[in-house]
């Protein structure tokens, strides 16, 4: 299987010459199944560059979105491929307890946020609710599993030929927990990551950023590196970065995080455009 | 179990800081966790009590009605809100297990995820004697 990041940016997409490295675009990454599945995990501002690089190929499309705030959505009216009557495009994301995907998707997807709506675009479009526990795209196998994040958030588990990636953009294990980490069993997606190969996983915050916004949903570095190591990762990508964090600062960030002693993972800064194979 | 669900943690994570007693037990009944309010009730830290099946805690703390009268696990508003999957409400007396008898109103309720999952049920204690 086969990773591509193209949007590595929380919150809001960032463009800017303090973020050229990184990237400036939100939540987008390519997954490919040693089969050719394709799964494109959320529809952030990164799918646009995605949606180019696929040009008229790909039959099927299978999107994954972890949760519907905007930067995980907003890159939906710019993925060509929903314009083509000729793509059959899956959507899988998690409803709320009273609306279904569609209901929520349409709220975007609608003037006067935007021009197109939903239901007139002319790709072959089927929308799901996305199962909690596993279900199959293609050749391969999902897992996913409710995460701790403000609103329904699912963090999914892809598993091909014995090997997985975990990709939780958007997650906040730490949260009321009195110490951090504690056991495996109490510890929100820890299910989906235990033992994974690639965890792509929330790194928004400092410490003493992540103490002014307590409850916002998202990690400290130093949270996501516990959580890596009681998770026994092999590699971790960091994602979702702060808008407010240059290039140099995450630079800066990376640096003193693996500086703290030997990790017994491999940590990778999360740059847009990044491959992994898996 | 690999992984509590997440509504679980996030209960177990919100009765760690409220200060009324907090009981909380899977969908089979086993107990989960109690909070540091609870523990004065029950008269046991739950670092020493632990997890434990509803059999062994629905008698553990011997409870009865407000004559004294024992009652059976399906008289408990716990066991009763976890079969019937709604709140349930009753004054009872319980023996903590530093042998003090308490009277304790118990207030319990199902916890029901997304999906309608049946995810355990949470039960409110409120002592009686010392308020
Ligand atoms: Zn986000
Ligand atoms: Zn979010």
């Amino acid at each position: 299987m086969k990773a591509t990041l193209w949007g590595t940016r929380g919150s809001l997409a960032s463009a800017g010459p303090e973020t050229v490295r990184y990237g400036g675009n939100t939540s987008c990454v390519e997954v490919r199944g040693s089969d050719g599945t394709l799964i494109v995990l959320d529809a952030g501002t990164g799918i646009r560059r995605l949606g180019a690089a696929l040009g008229a190929e790909a039959p099927q499309i299978n999107i994954l979105l972890t949760h519907l705030h905007m930067d995980h959505i907003q890159g939906f009216g710019f993925f060509p491929p929903l314009y083509r009557p000729n793509i059959e495009v899956h959507i899988w994301g998690p409803p709320s307890l009273t609306h279904d995907l569609r209901t929520r998707l349409t709220r975007y997807l609608s003037p006067p946020l935007f021009p197109v709506r939903l239901r007139d675009l002319p790709s072959r479009l089927a929308l799901h609710d996305v199962p909690l526990g596993g279900f199959d795209v293609g050749g391969l196998h999902v897992d996913s599993a409710l995460v701790t994040h403000p609103g329904p958030t699912v963090g999914y588990r892809i598993r091909d030929n014995g090997r997985s990636l975990t990709y939780i953009p958007d997650h906040e294990p730490a949260l009321g927990a009195t110490r951090f980490p504690w056991r495996s069993d109490w510890t929100s997606g820890y299910a989906v990551s235990h033992g994974t190969d690639l965890l792509i996983h929330d790194t928004q915050y400092t410490m003493p950023e992540y103490a002014e916004h307590v409850g916002w949903g998202h990690s400290a570095i130093d949270h996501t590196i516990a959580f890596a190591r009681l998770a026994r990762v092999r590699r971790l990508v960091t994602f979702h970065h702060d808008p407010s964090h240059s290039d140099a600062e995450l630079d800066r960030l990376l640096e003193k995080a693996a500086s703290t002693g030997p990790l017994p993972f491999e940590l990778i800064p999360g740059m847009e455009g990044m491959q992994f194979e898996i | 179990m690999l992984q509590q669900e997440v509504e679980v943690i996030l209960m177990r994570q919100l009765a760690s800081y409220l200060a009324m007693p907090i009981f909380v037990v899977d969908p089979s009944g086993n107990l989960l966790f109690y909070n540091e309010p609870a523990e004065a009730l029950l008269g046991r830290p739950f670092d020493e009590a632990g997890e434990m099946p509803m059999a062994e805690w629905a008698i553990a703390f011997s409870p009865s009605d407000e004559e004294d009268r024992p009652l059976p696990p399906e008289a408990l508003p716990l066991v009763n809100a976890l079969r019937r999957r709604r709140p349930a409400h009753r004054t009872i007396r319980i023996t903590g297990l530093d042998g003090i008898s308490r009277r304790i109103e118990t207030m319990a309720f199902p916890l029901v995820g997304q999906g309608g999952r049946l995810l355990g049920v949470a039960a409110i204690f409120w002592d009686l004697d010392s308020r």
